[in-house]
């Protein structure tokens, strides 16, 4: 029973080698990068879908959170520290390696922080955040909590958009490469794009690996619980606060460390990656995928994005999420992967 | 009665508004008694319940569970404390199955958490393993193994009735508090529901409960509690309390005063 719920897991890994091996026959190794970057997409929309397919709690707010990750990261690893190295907090860090010294383009010295320090404390600062949002919002229910995420999303949005430190418009760019593991590096060159392909996706299978776990459960079942019978959780003994926050802080967390890594890979983040409409289209994702189904919100996700970043969408990229969004809420509110749905699919493909 | 008390209610008081819903109640339950509390309809029996189980807070008075004060509570804390309750028009996860359901009574049961969860640790598949042989053997008890796998929204209400008092016994109560259980019921499944919570307090455990089927009430409980208007005019065995005229009087109408 354990281990057939990883078997789907084995078989995304074969096609995930599949694919990669395609590109390379058919020489479009160039699909690789939006495959890339839908991968983190992913991780952020599996982590909505646990905080909102199951545990019922809708955020609106998402593209918050990975703007959270992807600015501190940013913001952290550009900063040069050349004017700071003597002072005795810097040079220890210097001393144990968290600094990272570099010459740029221009032949001047350069000195950063590790991406590895900038990551944790990012991870760290989302999920402080989420915490601190997420109990006195999570209260509120339904379309109330909403509003108050998107609240949330857009104070991000326009601080991101308004701080000089943050970029302003131009966001942040010249973010260096993030070298996990030696051998493993986040960025953007060309020679390493297959290396981040397979980095992208290992990271997809951890989270769902971690949240396939959590939904089977003690403490994944009693979040279930919340979506349909909050009374029945609370009598039954679930601190149904708790566990909202909890939940929330790690879809929070899911979405920072995507933020992370996609500023790392792209070498910067702009404003955008916070705006509304990118919650807007997480949300139409996880609805698409069918809320608390992590294996088609995965499935969406992917497909979604990676049609997004190809442009095929062209000028009414968000337009179309959109449209996904109220289809789905209309047709189909158990998302595409129910029998009911691909049902009424069928029935309209023949003409009725 | 030589049992001990167990849950004890000190002059419990409750208004809404100009209403007066619990006046200055006070009764005790022994261990491992059925009592039941029977009234009129709006004679403050479910505020009664609500505010024993947590669900909110009286305007004074107090409850207590042996030495522990269950006053100030929230619902989850009750529950900690090994005090479960069920409810008047169900409330169960209905997009969850059976299974998943009682599983969640096992919920106090276990400790392990987010962190335990996500990486499945050693401690989160022993508790699951454990909690699923308890939830095997009470759905066996209640004679529903065979509908373990459906989800509970498509099951017929008196089934619902069992998942809901499955998913009790799976905390291993030591009260029960039932918000009639008999309602919805037909005439069979409420004997059927009558000799279970004969069971249940055959094991040890206390039942405490709100039910409007006079027969049910009579047959089965060790001692009853008549509120009317939020007040208690009786407490005390069924024969006791059906030859309490002022009982009489509530039921049968008052025409002799």
């Amino acid at each position: 029973m354990k281990l057939k719920r990883y078997y789907p897991i084995v078989l995304l890994a074969g096609v995930l080698v599949l694919i990669q091996l395609l590109t390379l026959i058919t020489g479009t190794a160039y699909y690789l990068t939006q495959l890339t970057m839908a991968a983190y997409y992913v991780v952020v929309a599996v982590g909505l879908s646990m905080v909102m397919g199951y545990a019922g709690q809708i955020s609106l707010g998402q593209a918050g959170f990975f703007a959270i990750g992807g600015y501190t990261t940013a913001v952290l690893t550009t900063i040069d520290l050349t004017k700071q190295i003597n002072r005795p907090f810097f040079a220890f860090l210097d001393n144990i390696g968290l600094l990272v010294h570099k010459v740029t383009l221009y032949g001047d010295a350069i000195v950063h922080l590790t991406p590895w320090i900038s990551f944790i404390l990012a991870l760290i600062l989302a999920g402080i955040i989420a915490y601190a949002i997420g109990v006195p919002v999570l209260r509120l229910k339904g379309h109330y909590l909403g509003m108050a995420t998107m609240g949330f999303g857009i104070i991000i949005y326009r601080i991101v958009l308004g701080t000089h430190i943050f970029g302003e418009a131009d966001g942040i760019s010249n973010v260096p490469a993030f070298p996990i593991l030696p051998g493993i590096t986040i960025g953007g060159d060309f020679s390493i794009r297959v290396i981040n392909y397979y980095a992208a996706w290992f990271f997809v299978i951890l989270a769902m690996v971690l949240l396939l776990n959590l939904i089977n459960s003690r403490t994944g079942r009693a979040l279930r619980s919340l979506h349909s019978g909050e009374d029945a959780a609370d009598a039954m003994g679930v601190n149904t606060a708790q566990y909202k926050v909890k939940v929330f802080v790690i879809g929070a967390v899911f979405a920072a460390a995507a933020g992370v890594f996609i500023t790392h890979y792209n070498g910067g983040i702009g404003p955008s990656e916070s705006s509304v409409t990118k919650s807007v289209r997480y949300v139409a994702i996880v609805a698409v995928g069918g809320m608390a189904n992590l294996w088609g919100v995965l499935i969406m996700g992917l497909v979604l994005n990676f049609l997004s970043l190809r442009g095929l969408f062209g000028v009414y990229d968000d337009a179309v999420f959109g449209i996904i969004l109220v289809v789905i809420m209309m047709f189909f509110p158990d998302g595409l992967f129910q029998p009911s749905s691909l049902n009424r699919i069928k029935r309209i493909l023949r003409g009725k | 009665m030589a049992n001990d008390v167990i849950l004890k209610v000190q002059n419990l008081d409750k208004s809404f508004g100009g209403l007066h819903a619990v006046d200055n109640v006070t009764f005790e339950v022994p261990q491992g008694f059925i009592k039941a509390v029977i009234g009129p309809n709006g004679a403050g029996k479910t505020t009664l319940f609500n505010m024993i189980a947590g669900t909110f807070a009286p305007d004074s008075g107090l409850v207590t569970l042996k030495d522990k004060v269950l006053t100030g509570l929230r619902p989850y804390q009750v529950a900690e404390l090994g005090v479960f309750r069920t409810f008047q028009n169900l409330k169960l996860s209905s997009h969850m199955s059976v299974l998943d359901n009682v599983l969640l009574g096992r919920h106090t049961a276990g400790t392990a958490g987010f962190i335990s969860g996500m990486l499945s640790l050693k401690k989160s598949r022993i508790e699951e393993s454990d909690a699923r042989e308890k939830v095997l053997e009470i759905l066996e008890w209640l004679n529903i193994t065979e509908i373990m796998n459906k989800e509970v929204g498509n099951l017929s209400f008196g089934k619902q009735r069992s998942v809901e008092l499955a998913r009790l016994l799976a905390a291993d109560p030591e009260v029960l508090l039932l918000d009639e259980p008999a309602a919805g019921l037909n005439m069979h499944e409420t004997d059927e529901m009558a000799s279970l919570i004969v069971k249940i307090r055959d094991q040890g455990r206390t039942v405490l409960l709100v039910e409007h089927d006079m027969s049910l009430v009579m047959d089965i409980s060790d001692e009853i509690v008549v509120l009317n208007f939020g007040q208690k005019i009786a407490d005390g065995t069924a024969a006791s309390v059906q030859n309490n005229r002022e009982v009489i009087k509530i039921y049968l109408g008052g025409e002799d005063d």
